[in-house]
């Protein structure tokens, strides 16, 4: 595992990058959890090179980095300076969740940055019939449930801190707690900032990637990406939930690599 | 010390098994199954009724405060409730104490300098003008504010508002949240330089630096009563210290639940019932809805979650006894609640603006008049002197109320019906 740490925003966000791998470059956005390297990733680096970001405030030692960002232009602008600094040469976007609907602003944004682009359950859009729940006020049961199929699974049980050390749980849910506020900055209280009006610029090839039981984003909010992505393709995932890439690694590094390599 | 009467205008027939059936009183509480609007209408009426009857009575201030889609205080706007009771209590010498008008609820937010001004201008210079955060339920969770811009936005807030208040000339405000090109605030208010300002709060510490900064008055607004404020008010006075002020009892407020009867006795059959309303339906809330990530800044969330503050208890498993007990309410005889509240609170505190709360949870309107005269005949006047043999001055009381103390009018004659 390779670490980096990018300055942008005249020196006051602080972007760390996790990479690993060799091969053609894959940009991994995570979603309001924070990023934690798991299998998935290590699959996809078997292949690819996977620089992973974290959201500007989630890395470790610069929590106040996102006070100097006011809103998702702001953060467009700063991975922009990002990927300018890291000097890829269009590489695959590929983002989860929140990190989902980052890859994709960005795809809109500066759609000459982006090679392919692999969105799995992705927030961005907003249909009253099917409300996505406020996740960020939920208790850590009722949010495993929401995001997992099986909410006592281990990958489960980690993400809200429910490890078995207590000096370790609290970090846990400090680092949970301060990635959905600061990742929260972006999509409170409603997760749909305008991107209908923007994605008719996305030219990049696109796959979206959704969970057959993802109970905070409903897998017909894929329609609202497909239908406004020329060619863009669905493929779900069974037995997953809102974070397919956890509950079944394997299936999706495989979907993703399979789409990536076409 | 100056005393006020403070009410959260609740929904006093709530459902029996209210907090079982429901999910939360604050933010989903569904109106459509447990509520009426000419029967709120009526509770309103009575609130309004109680506090002109508790200025009559001999109070020092009447109290009204801000909150949204909450089924045990729904004033959304106390400035329509500050402005009956500044007509109402024309002539007198009782302060409105607004507790008050939320900044970052209000776009933009020179509203509530506006406001003000005018309750200022309408009660010929009795305002005391609260300046409150604002919770995360209301700000956050009703009014859609980002958490993390919320102590933000609220602090730009509050310096566009004083500085609207007194500014001589026209200015153009352009600011990182509101952006406004020409401030020129209709009416001013009478009171110069401005009207006195309390920041409520609920014990973080950056509120304590906040309103010692700023030399405001800070309000711990508590349902848990005085010993488990203590704390936290023992840090405010330490944050006081430790920046160069003095200790002036005027620089804290405190509100407390408090109910008088002929006895102790007396006080249980009467209030009992009430209480338990309060505490067990009136503050069921979940746990996340009160910090929602981002509200807490990084330092605050570390120290939040390594040193959980656990309640000792649990107030849905509390009776009136408890209650009582533990200081969550100061009821009882007129002897009973004087001790306690010049030991605990005032004393005990440092806590030289009081508030009470004497409408409790379902208290229907006759007992509050009661609970209301009753305070007023047999404790205030034994409170009213506590602080004097020292000399402070009240800087955080309207001018021209300072020295005089409200004349009762007669005993017993309720405001105007519904």
């Amino acid at each position: 595992m390779r670490e980096q740490t990018v300055a942008t925003w005249q020196g006051r966000v602080r972007l760390r990058v996790l990479s690993k791998g060799t091969g053609p470059a894959v940009i991994f956005f995570h979603g309001s959890w924070g990023l934690a390297w798991d299998p998935f990733l290590d699959d996809l680096a078997r292949t690819f090179t996977v620089y992973a970001p974290e959201h500007p405030g989630t890395t470790p030692g610069a929590p106040d980095d996102v006070t100097h960002l006011d809103g998702l232009w702001d953060l467009v602008l700063c991975y922009d300076e990002l990927l300018r600094a890291l000097g890829l040469e269009r590489p695959a976007f590929v983002g989860h969740s929140f990190g989902g609907m980052v890859a994709c602003e960005m795809a809109a944004a500066c759609p000459d940055r982006v090679g392919r682009l692999v969105l799995i359950d992705p927030l961005g859009f907003w249909r009253d019939a099917d409300p996505i729940v406020n996740f960020m006020v939920l208790d850590p049961a009722q949010l495993r449930a929401r995001i997992f199929r099986d909410p006592e699974a281990a990958a489960a049980r980690h993400l809200v801190g429910a490890v078995d050390d207590p000096q370790e749980a609290i970090e846990a849910r400090v680092r949970l707690m301060w990635a959905m506020g600061a990742t929260g900055k972006f999509i409170w209280p409603i997760p749909d900032k305008g991107l209908t009006k923007r994605i008719h610029r996305v030219t990049a090839p696109t796959l979206l990637l959704w969970g057959k039981e993802d109970r905070l984003v409903p897998p017909v909010y894929a329609d609202e990406f497909t239908r406004r992505i020329p060619g863009a393709r669905v493929q779900t995932v069974g037995d997953a939930g809102h974070a397919p890439q956890l509950e079944q690694p394997q299936t999706v590094a495989r979907m993703v690599r399979d789409f990536l390599a076409q | 010390m100056k005393i006020s009467a403070f009410h959260l205008m609740p929904h006093r027939e709530l459902p029996a098994d209210f907090e079982r059936r429901y999910e939360s009183v604050w933010v989903t509480p569904p109106w459509w199954e447990v509520a009426d609007a000419s029967r709120v209408g009526q509770y309103y009426n009575w609130t309004l009724d109680e506090l002109i009857h508790a200025a009559r009575a001999g109070f020092d201030g009447v109290c009204t405060n801000e909150h949204h889609q909450n089924a045990y205080g729904f004033m959304p706007s106390p400035n329509l409730m500050g402005s009956v009771l500044a007509r109402a209590t024309a002539g007198s010498n009782v302060a409105i104490v607004q507790m008050g008008a939320t900044l970052p609820t209000s776009n933009p937010p020179i509203r509530v300098a506006e406001e003000y001004a005018m309750l200022d201008c309408i009660s010929g210079g009795r305002l005391v003008a609260g300046l409150p955060l604002g919770s995360p339920m209301d700000v956050n969770l009703c009014y859609g504010i980002t958490p993390m811009e919320h102590r933000e936005r609220y602090r730009e807030a509050f310096a566009l508002t004083l500085k609207a208040w007194q500014a001589r000339e026209i200015f153009a405000w352009n600011g990182r949240y509101y952006q406004l090109p020409t401030v020129n605030l209709w009416p001013r208010p009478i009171q110069q330089p401005h009207p006195p300002v309390w920041v409520p709060g609920s014990g973080s510490i950056s509120t304590f630096d906040f309103a010692v900064d700023h030399d405001v008055c800070y309000c711990f607004l508590s349902y848990s009563g005085a010993r488990s404020a203590k704390t936290m008010m023992d840090g405010y006075w330490q944050v006081v210290d430790k920046k160069g002020r003095e200790a002036n009892p005027y620089r804290a407020g405190f509100l407390q639940l408090v109910a008088v009867a002929e006895s102790d006795a007396a006080a249980e059959g009467k209030y009992g019932r009430h209480v338990e309303y309060f505490y067990h339906k009136c503050l069921h809330v979940p746990a996340p809805y009160f910090s929602p990530p981002g509200n807490q800044d990084y330092r605050s969330l570390v120290a939040t979650l390594s040193n959980p503050v656990r309640r000792p208890e649990n107030p849905k498993e509390l009776r009136y006894r408890d209650f009582v007990d533990k200081g969550y309410v100061i009821a009882g005889s007129p002897a009973t609640v004087r001790d306690r509240l010049k030991e605990e609170v005032v004393k005990g505190l440092h806590v030289g603006n009081l508030m009470v709360l004497l409408q409790i949870g379902s208290m229907p309107h006759e007992l509050t008049l009661e609970n209301i005269d009753r305070f007023a005949r047999e404790v205030l006047p034994a409170l009213r002197g506590e602080w004097d043999d020292q000399g402070w001055v009240n800087h955080w009381w309207p001018e021209r109320l300072r020295g005089a103390a409200p004349v009762p009018a007669a005993a017993g004659v309720a405001a105007g019906g519904a």
